[in-house]
């Protein structure tokens, strides 16, 4: 029929992986463009002594902040102590996020049950929760990653449920005229069709993750990123704190970048306007 | 046999759909449904597959009532619905998890060569034309070898010339084991060219208005006279069909003063 048309898309498809990665190379390099102009420039207003650095200290300083606290050690435990915060509240807030959202979506009587009172949860500002938490699960970890998988629920909850009740019902009855089972509905059309909007909701639980751990940490810890912010503050370091916010930045991306690599794979299949971009 | 027994719909807010239509097709006859738009020949469709429940009466092969899709009937819907996170390949042997590996392998090999994309296995379906997914989807249902296949306007989102050469593709695959065709269209060519039988449906509700058999031999020529008056035919039936509801209608709600002025 239309060999020309398939031999295109194929052609498109197969794009040399060196050219892939140069244009890859080239829209990293482009968004480098504005930050690193940005702290360059004001570096060299710095030594040209046109600026006081004592609350905003150039970059120069910072990173050797930050390379001092990598070097004693003192940056890891950190980063540790967060880390493990943001995943074990970000497992906990994701898994009971996707099982309810999959209920509600798919159940209108789970739907009818569950959903109001889940969402006059949601319009309670999270931070709300602290002090309650912190009564009921004292100031240490379990506080502090009850709050974090609170953030972390709503946004997957939302997502899987408006995902699965959006399956187009064509789809769903292919699975019916070949007589699956529910089960085997669930995990042969419903759960492969909702893929790429989970991953979407769980990159936004991941994102409030953080968001939340910052929260937590600025309330009350003796060590994890968020300490350092407050640290910083206390003891009149700004190159503390725009230390803390860089290792932040790095870890949040690299969070998100491990979702979006590790479920690449599993979404070849895309048919949208930017695939290959 | 499939038959139909005095099968009716009622929607909820009161439509009806369908009024009492029986018929009985033979096992492996071809029968096209024709009809406006309106006039159930897809509700008609979906309560054969088991998609949608009669309101009453029921429709049954060789005996068995149908209540849910069946295993020995097969669809084709009007989009191809492939599942896009699927291949080619994957998506033929869906409905066939029960065999073993092999023989899916064997059989998705096989019908793939037969519609004419032998080695389009590990394509996505959305690297595929119009037509070629409509023919994948049409060997996904027959895969299965079912007894009755079931067609809700397959082509009819195609140009002509691809209409065509599917319509050929499809008398082809039919051929091999012969199951009951029951093929949904508005098209009378495609119908005349199919079918042993077109079944011309009356909108408002959904009635039979008439059973034409078409006695051309396959392969046939579209351009025979004789083509052209079962064409005609047909054609001529189903203007019939389309301007006979207005006065059935104003039989049906005539209130007992309207009636006396007439």
């Amino acid at each position: 029929m239309s060999e020309a048309t398939l031999d295109q898309t194929t052609t498109t498809n197969a794009q040399p992986k060196a050219a892939r990665f140069a244009v890859f190379g080239t829209s990293f390099l482009l968004g480098l463009v504005l930050p690193v102009t940005a702290g360059l420039l004001y570096e060299a207003a710095f030594r040209a002594g046109l600026v006081q650095a004592r609350l905003l200290p150039p970059p120069s300083r910072v990173f050797t902040t930050l390379w001092k606290l990598a070097q004693s050690g003192e940056l890891a435990t950190h980063v540790l102590a967060t880390t493990v915060r943001v995943g074990m509240g970000f497992g906990l807030g994701a898994l009971v996020g996707m099982l309810l959202g999959a209920l509600t979506g798919a159940s209108r009587n789970a739907r009818r049950l569950l959903d109001p009172t889940l969402q006059a949860l949601r319009a309670i500002p999270s931070l709300a929760w602290v002090p309650l938490f912190i009564l009921w699960l004292g100031i240490f970890e379990s506080s502090k990653i009850a709050l974090i998988a609170v953030g972390v629920f709503f946004p997957v909850y939302l997502g899987v449920m408006a995902a699965i009740a959006n399956v187009d019902r064509k789809i769903v009855e292919v699975g019916r005229v070949f007589r699956l089972s529910r089960l085997a509905l669930v995990r042969r059309v419903l759960l492969p069709a909702i893929l790429p909007d989970f991953i979407i909701a769980i990159r936004s639980g991941l994102g409030l993750g953080f968001m939340f751990v910052v929260a937590a940490e600025i309330m009350g810890a003796s060590e994890g990123l968020g300490y350092l912010l407050v640290d910083g503050q206390q003891l009149g370091k700004p190159d503390q704190i725009l230390a803390a916010i860089i290792a932040f930045a790095v870890l949040g991306k690299i969070g998100d970048w491990l979702i979006v690599v590790l479920t690449k794979p599993f979404l070849t299949w895309q048919d949208t306007h930017q695939r290959g971009a | 046999m499939l038959t139909i027994d005095a099968l009716c719909k009622i929607y909820p807010n009161g439509t009806q759909a369908l009024e009492k239509i029986s018929l009985n097709v033979d096992a492996g006859e071809i029968v096209a449904l024709v009809g406006g738009s309106g006039c159930g020949k897809t509700t008609l469709l979906r309560m054969i597959s088991g998609l949608e429940a009669p309101t009453r009466g029921h429709a049954a092969l060789d005996g068995e009532v149908i209540h849910a899709p069946h295993p020995a009937v097969g669809i084709v819907f009007q989009e191809a619905r492939l599942l896009p996170w699927l291949t080619v390949a994957q998506n033929i042997s869906f409905g066939l998890d029960h065999l073993p590996k092999d023989e899916q392998e064997r059989r998705v090999d096989e019908a793939l060569l037969r519609v004419g994309l032998a080695g389009y296995g590990n394509r996505w379906p959305r690297e595929l034309s119009g037509g070629q997914a409509q023919r994948v989807s049409i060997v996904r249902a027959l895969v299965t070898q079912p007894k009755a296949l079931l067609l809700d306007e397959p082509f009819s989102a195609l140009d002509a010339l691809t209409r065509e050469s599917l319509q050929d593709h499809l008398l082809a695959l039919w051929e091999t084991h012969r199951p009951t065709l029951v093929l949904v269209t508005h098209d009378v060519e495609e119908a005349v060219a199919l079918a042993d039988r077109a079944i011309v449906l009356q909108p408002k509700p959904g009635r039979i208005f008439a059973d034409i058999p078409i006695d051309l031999p396959r392969p046939r020529d579209r351009l025979s006279p004789e083509f052209a008056e079962a064409k005609r035919l047909v054609l001529k039936a189903l203007d019939g069909s389309i301007n006979q509801p207005h006065s059935h209608q104003a039989g049906r709600v005539q209130s007992p003063a309207a009636g006396g002025s007439f």
